[in-house]
């Protein structure tokens, strides 16, 4: 099972090195980190995801809270969160393989941000579910290169 | 001086020290901290030189072990950190307070392989609690405070403070540090109320409870809540190497150390508690042995300010997050509520005599050799107990912590969980500059001794009265032992006979060198070497294949011992 954290960290330099550190010493394998400034300027905040099946999540967090820089933690489950994930995605589009693309790209409100003869960049923001199947279906026409940002996530209002 | 005088960043950072109440660091120069040597030159601060930064690591942790206090060392870029990394893992394992100042390059060198440049933050960054890498010069005052106070609070252990030499160069207008604000870092002190309740309803109705004390009872100061717990609800206590002397050894209900190299009594006690009451404690592998077979039968009560530690190892079924000593005056208050049954444990600790009658610690006198184990016991018997203990590593160590009975805590100093060899002498260097109106003596192996002795000379060039009690077996002891026990005797590459005249090098170094191979010696060369205003080694040339029992061998079950039962075991 995958364990969404939010971890607000004082804005430090080396913050990231000390949390990437930390799971590497204890032998926890990130799924993925992403950080980025948060609403207040003295604090980033950061979403890690880990495989909790190979560790105990509650391990994870405490030794994550030893460290200095970091404030808060908060473990987000899919009913509590909102999460995205961005991606630019290259397929070949080439003769009737772009019409195709384009229409996928329309269900699944992605953008074009990128094209030339042979290929189509698109950008797609979705939750982890629905751009793995995005990739799936274009899969069939080539897909050239992915480039993703992680997952962000943001624990849902409280009303 | 008027409040717009600007001072050069060597000079605060002394300022700084002062100001946490530092009275002595250890140090060594070099390159990039000459200015900091500079400001030391012209202050009261007083500075000890090692001869090696390794010596100054662990004497400033010998410092704080004695004294509670936080230790303090010093070391230049490059290698002087990288020498440093010992002492700073060994602190970090043992959860020691110090602050580790290292100098760096250049601020715009950093980065470019300069000369002496060594990544000193990267490399500790697994070892230490927390770490700056200075960048403005006008942060150290502010920095040097925070460092103090996250090193000595919580459960403590080592700070590292990287200074690039810029910023002891820079010039500014000195602040005294602001109170320290650390959103990220606030203790748990108090133990969770209905927690303690349940705790002690459960210590109260406990037949068979046990305490198994930690070195968390000794930084937290909580050793007189121990005592009285134990002895106001008939507790038998057992404390891991961290901590003895937490609750007197001398005590009709102490049990001695448990683990690998504990008291049959302590382990058989664990094994049958059906209450184990871990205090400051972390559940090591070497108390532990074999997990899913410790202690089977008992509900275990865990404190420990660090919330990461319980259920680490064990799944405790009452956890208490807090200070030791907060929370088990707590209990005891809660405790004092419930009705006096003194008596309820005393079937209990008839078993626990019984056991300890039949399986008392013991060694063979009457070969002629000179048993280690006695000079242990002349030590504490010259002593009449009133010693601070230092300790290397090996056979040595587990002689010190089993033949002499620890009465005070920071009375008995170990490297526990790195198990550096060669902590013992300048950890003793540091102890008795702490601690001038106590005599410090290290236990010590001739293997260890060997990677640490140019501290002779720190201990002589500041008239440092220890006492170095080698137990020489010209042997790796405690490998030898492994390769006797489970490697069919092949002592590969631990025999160390090739060795110098230990008390000649002292001899050298201006010390008092004594040597001894009988026993009716012993204490005649351990009051001279007391009395003597000069450091002393005394050389005692003890039987060199003798073996530390009992023995539980790693991994198996704390009641697996070897040598628990009364007679000293053969050799196979
Ligand atoms: C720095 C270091 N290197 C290696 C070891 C592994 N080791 C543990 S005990 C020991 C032998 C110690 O020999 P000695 O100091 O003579 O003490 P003895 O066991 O003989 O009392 C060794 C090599 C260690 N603990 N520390």
């Amino acid at each position: 099972m995958k364990h969404t954290l939010s971890v607000l960290v004082e804005n430090k330099p080396g913050v990231l090195t000390r949390v990437a550190g930390l799971f590497a010493r204890r032998g926890f394998n990130i799924d993925s980190l992403v950080v980025g400034r948060s609403e207040d300027p003295r604090l980033s905040r950061m979403t890690i995801t880990i495989d909790g099946a190979e560790h105990p999540i509650d391990q994870v967090t405490k030794q994550l809270h030893k460290l200095i820089n970091v404030v808060k933690i908060r473990e987000l489950d899919a009913e509590s969160m909102v999460a995205r994930e961005l991606a630019l995605i290259r397929v070949s589009a080439e003769g009737a393989k772009r019409t195709e693309a384009l229409q996928i790209a329309e269900i699944f409100k992605a953008k074009v941000v990128d094209v030339d003869r042979r290929t189509m960049t698109l950008e797609i923001t979705a939750a982890p579910d629905r751009l793995a199947a995005f990739e799936s279906l274009l899969q069939p026409l080539g897909v050239n290169e992915v480039v993703r940002t992680g997952l962000v996530a943001i624990g849902r209002g409280r009303s | 001086m008027t409040p717009q005088t600007k001072i050069k960043g060597s000079e605060a950072i002394v300022r700084a020290l002062q100001e946490e109440g530092c009275d002595v660091i250890f140090g060594y120069p070099g390159g990039v901290v000459i200015p900091f040597y500079d400001a030391l030159y012209h202050s009261d601060l007083k500075h000890v030189l090692v001869r090696h930064e390794q010596g100054a690591a662990h004497a400033a942790e010998g410092y704080a072990r004695a004294t509670g206090r936080v230790g303090v060392c010093v070391a230049t870029s490059g290698p002087g950190a990288t020498n440093l990394v010992t002492g700073i893992a060994d602190a970090y394992l043992d959860s020691i307070p110090i602050v580790a100042i290292t100098g760096q390059v250049k601020s715009d060198l950093i980065g470019t392989d300069a000369f002496q440049e060594a990544d000193t933050t990267g490399i500790t960054l697994p070892i230490v609690k927390h770490s700056y890498l200075v960048q403005n010069a006008s942060d150290l005052a502010q920095i040097i405070h925070e460092a103090f106070h996250i090193a000595g609070t919580g459960r403590p252990g080592p700070v590292l403070i990287d200074i690039p030499v810029t910023c002891a160069l820079a010039e500014f207008v000195y602040k005294t540090a602001s109170a320290v604000d650390l959103p990220g870092y606030k203790p748990t002190m108090r133990g969770h109320s209905k927690q303690i309740k349940v705790a002690a309803r459960a210590i109260h109705e406990s037949p068979r409870p046990v305490l198994y004390v930690g070195g968390g009872v000794i930084s937290s100061g909580a050793t007189q809540e121990v005592f009285d717990l134990a002895t106001s609800l008939n507790i038998p206590v057992t404390t891991t190497l961290m901590a003895m002397g937490a609750f007197p050894g001398t005590h009709p209900l102490s049990l001695g150390m448990l683990g690998m190299h504990g008291t049959a009594y302590a382990n058989w006690a664990v094994h049958e508690c059906d209450l184990l009451i871990a205090v400051g404690a972390r559940f090591d592998d070497r108390v532990t042995g074999k997990l899913s077979t410790f202690a089977p039968q008992a509900t275990v009560l865990h404190i420990d300010i660090d919330p990461a530690e319980i259920g680490k190892n064990v799944e405790p079924r009452i956890p208490i997050v807090g200070d030791a000593k907060m929370v088990l005056h707590e209990i005891l208050t809660e405790v004092a509520t419930m009705a006096a049954a003194p008596e309820r444990t005393a079937e209990w600790l008839e078993r626990v005599d019984d056991w300890r009658g039949q399986h008392p610690l013991h060694y063979e006198e009457d070969d002629g050799e000179l048993p280690p184990q006695y000079v242990v016991e002349q030590i504490y018997a010259v002593t009449g107990g009133d010693a601070i203990i230092t300790t290397d590593v090996g056979q040595n160590q587990m002689w010190a912590a089993q033949y002499f009975k620890y009465t005070q805590p920071r009375q008995f100093i170990s490297s526990g969980g790195l198990g550096t060899m060669g902590f013992g002498l300048p950890a003793a260097i540091g102890a008795q500059i702490g601690r001038p109106d106590k005599q410090v003596i290290d236990i010590g192996g001739d293997g260890s001794f060997q990677m640490t002795m140019q501290e002779l000379g720190t201990a002589v060039a500041y008239n440092v009265p220890i006492v170095v009690a080698l137990l020489n077996n010209r042997f790796l002891g405690m490998v030898r032992q492994w390769q006797e026990l489970f490697w069919e005797g092949h002592y590969s590459h631990t025999d160390i006979a090739v060795q110098p005249d230990f008390a000649k090098i002292a001899d050298a170094y201006g010390a008092l060198g004594v040597t001894v191979t009988a026993k009716d010696e012993v204490a005649d060369a351990l009051r001279t070497a007391i009395k003597d205003p000069r450091p002393a080694v005394i050389d005692f040339r003890v039987r060199r294949e003798e073996n530390v029992y009992p023995m539980v061998p790693a991994g198996t079950s704390i009641t697996e011992m070897i040598g628990g039962q009364a007679g000293r075991r053969k050799k196979p």
